[in-house]
């Protein structure tokens, strides 16, 4: 397993722009989710480290090797790398086995221990070997596309949306089978998604995209709790946004006065705040004053939406425990649990 | 490299269209017009034109009524009529015609050549039409319906606009045909340009007055092609917006049931019992023939020229199909379509054409084989063409992707990933050459080496002086070959409605 660096890439469709100086590391053995919505420029960025893609400026390496950038051009064969896409692209005229062996050396591949040995790696019974990509569900089809990409033992795995064709269940299962063949292989991973809970949940390193760029790249607890700004807030789940103001290591808004790192001198901010942070209680308890104006059921868990009393009435959301949500009009008092996280406006 | 094949192939096929009009105009206009402003070549453009407009009207009624009934209506055994009513393409209409006269005795003239032509083209239009009224979604009729116009407005507003592209597309390659056909006018004593061209050609040898009629026929095959693309317009009949298709309801016939199954089943017997009835009895005459007869030789060297074809042909479509389906380039798109446009000239013209250069540059290939399968690929390029085409386009790029991934090269991944994808559906387009070549007449009679008979040019000599018995067995020989067409369009109109 290697390495792998991305330097200033910039890379263009004909006449479009779609990437702008896009800066990763992936360090060796470790995961990177990528996440960005449709069209941000996240499956060029895949592209353009398959050599699929050619950039217009910047270095790619992965390990030690030069790939793309400087006059040199690898060609995606001589890459050395597992790609999995949306789709699985299994060739739909070979069985499973062949399929896995395609990428050996014409020796290897009727190495039907190898085959055994890489379909129990992503969960799958042996005997499903000779069995025909049409006869394999949707899930099953991408276990299938990661055994294939990692017979050759790949020093950096590429996937591309891998799970997001999938229903909700089959992904989750899908998806901890993927984890724990490519955990078990120490491999070096880039995922690609726009599902921000496939990211954090799937990755040690989310990099946010946004047009072309990435905005901030971190552990995935640290981005969901101190993102640089607004929209990469939002891209990594609900939020709330609180205009304050700050001073002596406080922010003053319409929830009172909060202690916040970073709140140093006099100056205008936002305050984000996740809805599961905000806990209901009775009226007249502890806290601001709110009237609950909607509410969202899903179940497990609910999202209220509040006005908080006062003269500019803010809006929040809320999370509660689903069986436990306030009905709408009824009255509570907010607080926060936690710190929130200043953004600079 | 794919490009320049590409425009070579298309520079082959339109070789036979420069080449007649040079040779009709060789000794200037005047003269040219001179041999086209005869009452003679009146009469054949009077014959021409009527023959050409009752059988695409009567071709029409036929074609989208059947059609209505197999698709949208409640008809009993609707799969047995959708195969009956594709049938008859491959009884060829100079068997067909050879059926009706064996059977009913002074059939001819403009009244047998409307009949027959008929029955042999009207699948033309059945078969599109049949494609469409079975794939739309009858989300356009129910909105129609809902917003308060009844059945009958419904149909004459929605489903006219809906079908037309599919009668217009059917009723070019009627008229095309037509235009092309010279067997079954020629057996029928009707004459049209197409069978003047080879009389005076047979007769007098005059390359220059047909080369006349040749460019005056060429002008017509251009002026239909014109026309339906004018009729067609630039109005598309996509679906728009997602959700699954929905199969359209059938249509209660009540008491229309018994007159409905009388008229599929009248067409039915007259468009395949015919034939079938009069072959057969003159099968069982064939002792009677004033030679013995050996369909060996015959079947050989037409399954041997059917299959050089084939493979030829198939070949010829790959560069021009692959840049289509691939990059859809303008230069791609005109390229295919040059290729459809020789192909629709009649055959005779290509065959006269290739005459002409043959004679005048290559003589030693004249009348050789390899002269009669360039024919035969410039004639049925297009349906390689639209077979290769969409078999290159069934495979996913994305497949070459994880080839790549996988440690191969563009060569490799070619050999190893889209060749084995793309081979059914090619094998299906060199089928359809191949089944074609078998039955073609005309440019085979013109350019066929001496002495070499195919199935079709030895069951011409044989039905020419009113041999029935003799020719009875290659009529036969030539349905059996044409069988599996029935077959392939079926299956070809089921994956492709649109065309």
């Amino acid at each position: 397993m290697s390495d792998l660096r991305l330097s200033g890439i910039s890379a263009s469709h004909p006449r479009t722009p779609v990437l702008h100086d896009v800066d990763l590391s992936v360090a060796s053995g470790s995961t990177t989710a990528v996440l960005g919505p449709s069209g941000c420029g996240k499956t060029t960025l895949l592209r353009v480290v398959a050599g699929f893609m050619r950039p217009d400026a910047g270095e790619v390496h992965i390990g030690s090797d030069l790939v793309a950038g400087g006059g040199t051009w690898v060609p995606p064969e001589k890459r050395g790398f597992g790609y999995v896409a949306q789709e699985g692209n299994l060739f739909p005229h070979l069985t499973v086995a062949a399929n896995i062996t395609y990428g050996l050396p014409r020796r290897d591949r009727k190495d039907s221990a190898r085959v055994a040995e890489l379909l129990e790696l992503v969960g799958l019974p042996g005997d499903h070997a000779g069995r025909r990509p049409d006869q394999l569900s949707g899930g099953q089809q991408q276990r299938v596309a990661l055994a294939r990409a990692l017979a050759r033992r790949p020093r950096v795995v590429l996937l591309d949306e891998p799970f997001s064709a999938l229903d909700p269940e089959l992904r989750v299962a899908t998806r901890d089978a993927v984890a724990a063949a490519l955990a078990a292989e120490k491999a070096t991973v880039v995922l690609v998604t726009h599902d921000q809970a496939e990211a954090l949940s799937f990755a040690d390193q989310v990099a946010i995209m946004h047009e072309g760029r990435i905005t901030q790249a971190g552990a995935p607890v640290e981005v969901y709790r101190a993102p640089t700004d607004r929209r990469s807030a939002v891209s990594l789940g609900e939020a709330c946004f609180l205009a304050g103001r700050t001073g002596d290591g406080v922010v003053t808004c319409a929830l009172g006065s909060l202690p916040v790192r970073g709140a140093s001198g006099e100056r205008d901010v936002d305050l984000l705040i996740r809805p599961e942070q905000l806990h209901l209680g009775v009226d007249g308890g502890a806290g601001c004053p709110a009237q609950v104006t909607r509410t969202e059921f899903f179940g497990h868990d609910a999202l209220v939406e509040l006005r908080l009393d006062g003269v500019d009435g803010a809006l929040l959301r809320a999370r509660t425990i689903g069986p436990l949500t306030p009905p709408v009009g009824s009255r509570v008092s907010v607080t926060v649990d936690g710190e929130p996280h200043l953004i600079d406006r | 490299m794919l490009r320049g094949a590409a425009v070579l192939v298309a520079a082959l096929c339109l070789l036979p269209l420069v080449v007649v009009a040079a040779k009709a105009l060789e000794s200037g206009p005047a003269e040219a017009a001179e041999l086209l402003w005869r009452p003679r070549v009146g009469e054949l453009l009077r014959n021409t034109v009527a023959l050409v407009v009752l059988t695409g009207t009567l071709s029409a009624v036929l074609g989208v009524g059947a059609a209505w009934l197999v698709e949208r209506t409640a008809l009993p055994g609707a799969g047995f009529w959708r195969v009956a009513f594709v049938a008859p393409l491959a009884v060829p209409a100079f068997v067909n015609s050879f059926a009706w006269s064996a059977l009913v005795p002074g059939f001819e003239g403009l009244g047998g050549a409307v009949i027959v032509t008929t029955l042999s083209y009207f699948p033309f239009v059945f078969l599109p039409v049949a494609a469409l009224l079975r794939s739309t979604d009858p989300g356009l009729e129910e909105a129609a319906r809902s917003l308060g116009l009844g059945p009958w407005r419904t149909a004459a507003r929605v489903g006219t606009a809906q079908v037309r592209p599919a009668l217009l597309g059917g009723l070019l390659l009627v008229a095309l045909h037509l235009l092309a056909e010279f067997g079954a006018l020629e057996m029928l004593r009707f004459p049209t340009f197409t069978t003047a061209i080879l009389d005076q050609y047979e007769v007098a040898f005059d390359s220059r007055s047909g080369s006349v009629l040749a460019l005056a026929l060429m002008v017509l095959a251009v002026t239909v092609l014109t026309l339906e693309m004018l009729a067609r317009g630039r109005t598309r009949h996509a679906r728009v917006g997602g959700g699954a298709a929905r199969r359209p309801p059938r249509a209660r016939l009540g008491r229309g049931l018994p007159l409905a199954l009388a008229s599929v089943t009248a067409l039915a017997v007259l468009a395949l019992g015919v034939p079938a009835w009069s072959i057969g009895t003159w099968l069982t005459r064939t002792d009677q023939a004033y030679e013995s007869i050996d369909l060996g030789p015959a079947v050989g060297s037409t399954v041997v020229l059917g299959l050089a074809a084939a493979l030829v042909t198939t070949l010829a479509t790959f560069p021009a199909a692959w840049l289509v389906a691939r990059s859809r380039s303008r230069l791609a798109v005109v390229l295919e379509r040059v290729t459809y446009l020789a192909s629709s000239l009649p055959g005779v013209v290509v065959a006269l054409a290739l005459i002409a250069l043959a004679i005048g540059f290559v003589r030693p290939l004249y009348q050789t084989a390899p002269v009669l399968v360039l024919a035969y690929v410039i004639l049925f390029i297009p349906r390689a063409m639209v077979t290769t085409r969409a078999a290159i386009a069934a495979v996913p790029p994305e497949l070459s992707d994880a080839a790549r991934a996988l440690g191969d090269g563009p060569a490799r991944t070619f050999l190893r990933v889209q060749l084995p994808l793309m081979l059914r559906g090619t094998l299906a387009g060199a089928a359809l050459v191949f089944i074609a070549v078998s039955t073609e007449l005309t440019a085979t009679l013109l350019l066929a080496p001496t002495g070499t008979e195919t199935l079709a040019t030895a069951f011409w000599s044989a039905s020419s002086s009113l041999d029935y018995a003799a020719a009875a067995p290659y009529a036969a020989a030539l349905v059996v070959l044409s069988a599996p067409l029935t077959w392939l369009l079926l299956r070809s109109s089921h994956e492709e409605p649109s065309r």
